[in-house]
């Protein structure tokens, strides 16, 4: 209420003559580059990368600092014979453990969800749309929560799984298995149906309308969501800090937490950091550039493609 | 066309399977351990029949949360007055950045959207780490601060700093919400921003009326798809303070999973539940909102 009795006053000033010369001024430029807003976009891209940058730096600090650097040196990475990410057991175990992880878990996540969607996606009944619900709800639920429920159910339901490797692998990829199945459903919208009801026509089978016609169309779809599972996956914290049991399976993420939280920390933690990073990026780059290739020839631009890399879709 | 029906369930049918065996059931066993018992030596038991539920560990937890020793209630303030400020922090920083490559970046979008995207590559851990380096009391945050007289003597800012906390979560969380806040600002189509323009609205003007209400939905799924993760952090906190003053929700039930020996994981148990009460609401909202845009051309 209070709002609108304030406002109706400088409604009626609009009407006053000071406002109507003001507004027959020639104004400034009104196409002019805002360079506020872009000054201001800088500082946050300084702001949320030369942090990133620095620690990188630091993981090739000769010295234990984390904070005064001390000159260039290999040591976290290979030649310190201890304390070294190739030396020492335990970080070398959570780099093996990462890349494992991220590879199992892509090879399962990518063929269940596509075949989800593609399923889903024409089957259409009330099963069906109730697992859609099921797919997207494990889509926002918060990470903590199903992380409680998974360490609920391999620990009193399916004691056989118990805590491990391949309790992680189970809970990773009922995570990520929505990034194919909501990519492969949206590229499907924009795909139409005439394609396969053309090959229907021409006498083709389901199988053969999906090995022939749908997966080498959603074959973009499909390479940009192994991209997205195979890094949620490397960066994925909550639910193998939650399933891991031992040194033997716990990645990089749950390594560098629990160190650095028990004050151990120090530049082989940043080294580790920066290996989970050069992983990520190496996939992202070779995300993008499979992903151009693949939709060359189609309307399309670099900025569609880095968005869908990104899960913009999703 | 009745075997063809038949032949789609068939591809969706390992998923369905999976998601029921390895979704649904989970959340039942939260529910079977919240309403089941403790074994005499105080362990929760899984109670599968919902005939046979107890109270026992509701008991206990409404103790933890409005009872005489009740140390939750003001945990739970906290993490609500956390997540608030971290999140219209990260909004007012976001909206801009993201404003301005959605629609000014001009030729250098490309390079723009890389900057804009590469954090998301960038494994939240390293993202921490990073901080943790830069706010050591000797570390270049306060080198700076002082170089610049700033502040006398060093700031303690890993020692259980509220504000640490808060500005971590907006860090952690920011570029999550800025991609989803550039994807709904680009598809504005710029003829009605024109159009604004060519009307006689100034720059300002033209933002509140035409851009800011065509971006409202933009805005509402990013702020529950930063808000969502933020009520469930326990390690930006870990990480960042440390100390029990700046506890949050989601350290509660990690502590009692993880540090309590099992004796507490029943209450985890019906932590875990009330957060899913508290939240089923907006991720409904957010599902439905997503199925639709997901089968609205078809």
């Amino acid at each position: 209420m209070t709002a609108a009795a304030t406002k109706s006053p400088a409604q009626v000033g609009e009407t006053t003559p000071r406002t109507v010369l003001r507004r027959m001024r020639p104004r400034r430029n009104p196409w002019r580059h805002p360079w506020f807003l872009e000054g201001f976009t800088w500082l946050y891209l300084i702001w949320s990368l030369v942090p990133v940058a620095i620690a990188v730096l630091f993981s090739f600090n000769n010295g234990k600092s984390q904070s005064v650097w001390q000159g260039f040196s290999w040591r976290w990475y290979f030649q310190d014979p201890v304390n070294s990410v190739l030396h020492d057991p335990a970080l070398h175990a959570a780099v093996v453990q990462t890349v494992r992880l991220s590879v199992y878990v892509t090879l399962i996540t990518v063929p269940l969800g596509v075949a989800f969607a593609l399923g889903i996606n024409r089957w259409r009944g009330p099963t069906a749309s109730a697992f859609n619900f099921v797919m997207i709800l494990s889509f926002v639920i918060p990470e903590l929560i199903f992380g409680v429920a998974m360490f609920f159910v391999f620990t009193r339901l399916y004691k056989t799984v118990g805590l491990g490797s391949l309790a992680e692998i189970l809970a990773l990829v009922t995570w990520n298995v929505s990034w194919p199945a909501l990519i492969v459903q949206a590229r499907l919208v924009t795909l139409g149906k005439q394609h396969e009801e053309a090959a229907a026509d021409l006498g083709a089978t389901p199988w053969q309308v999906v090995y022939r016609v749908m997966v080498p169309l959603l074959t973009p779809a499909i390479f940009a969501s192994a991209v997205l599972v195979f890094s949620s996956v490397v960066d994925d914290f909550v639910l193998v800090d939650l399933l891991s049991s031992n040194s033997g399976n716990t990645p990089m993420s749950v390594y560098i937490y629990s160190q650095q939280r028990g004050g151990n920390g120090g530049p082989a933690l940043n080294a580790l950091g920066t290996i989970m990073l050069a992983m990520s990026f190496v996939v992202a780059i070779a995300g993008y550039i499979g992903y151009r290739w693949l939709t060359r020839g189609e309307r399309g631009s670099r900025i569609d493609a880095l968005t869908t890399i990104a899960g913009g879709e999703g | 066309m009745k075997q063809h029906r038949l032949f789609w369930a068939a591809l969706a049918a390992p998923g369905i399977i999976w998601l029921a065996l390895l979704f649904v059931v989970p959340f039942y066993g939260i529910l079977a351990i919240s309403g089941g018992q403790l074994d005499i030596f105080g362990n929760p038991v899984a109670v599968w029949n919902p005939l046979h539920w107890s109270t026992t560990n509701f008991a206990a937890t409404w103790h933890d949360v409005a009872g005489a020793s009740a140390f939750v209630g003001p945990i739970i303030v906290r993490t609500l007055i956390y997540v608030a400020l971290a999140s219209l922090i990260s909004l007012l920083i976001a909206y801009p950045a993201a404003y301005f490559v959605a629609r000014f970046a001009g030729r250098r979008k490309a390079l723009f959207l890389i900057l804009l995207i590469a954090p998301f590559w960038i494994s939240y851990m390293m993202r921490m780490l990073a901080w943790i380096d830069l706010l050591q009391t000797d570390g270049y945050v306060n080198r700076t601060l002082s170089f610049l007289h700033l502040i006398s003597q060093p700031v303690n800012w890993l020692g259980g700093l509220g504000i640490t906390v808060v500005l971590g979560l907006v860090y952690g969380y920011i570029p999550y919400l800025i991609l989803v806040l550039y994807a709904g600002l680009d598809r504005i189509d710029p003829a009605l921003i024109e159009a604004g323009r060519d009307l006689g609205l100034g720059r300002v003007r033209t933002f509140v009326r035409v851009t800011l209400p065509l971006s409202r939905q933009a805005i509402l799924t990013g702020m529950l798809i930063t808000v969502l993760p933020m009520l469930g952090d326990y390690f930006t906190n870990q990480l960042l303070s440390g100390t029990t003053g700046t506890t949050m929700f989601g350290n509660v039930i990690d502590d009692q999973l993880t540090s309590s020996g099992g004796v507490l994981e029943g209450q985890g148990a019906v932590f875990s539940l009330l957060f899913l009460a508290v939240l089923i609401a907006p991720m409904v909202y957010y599902v439905v909102a997503t199925n639709r845009s997901s089968r609205g051309a078809t």
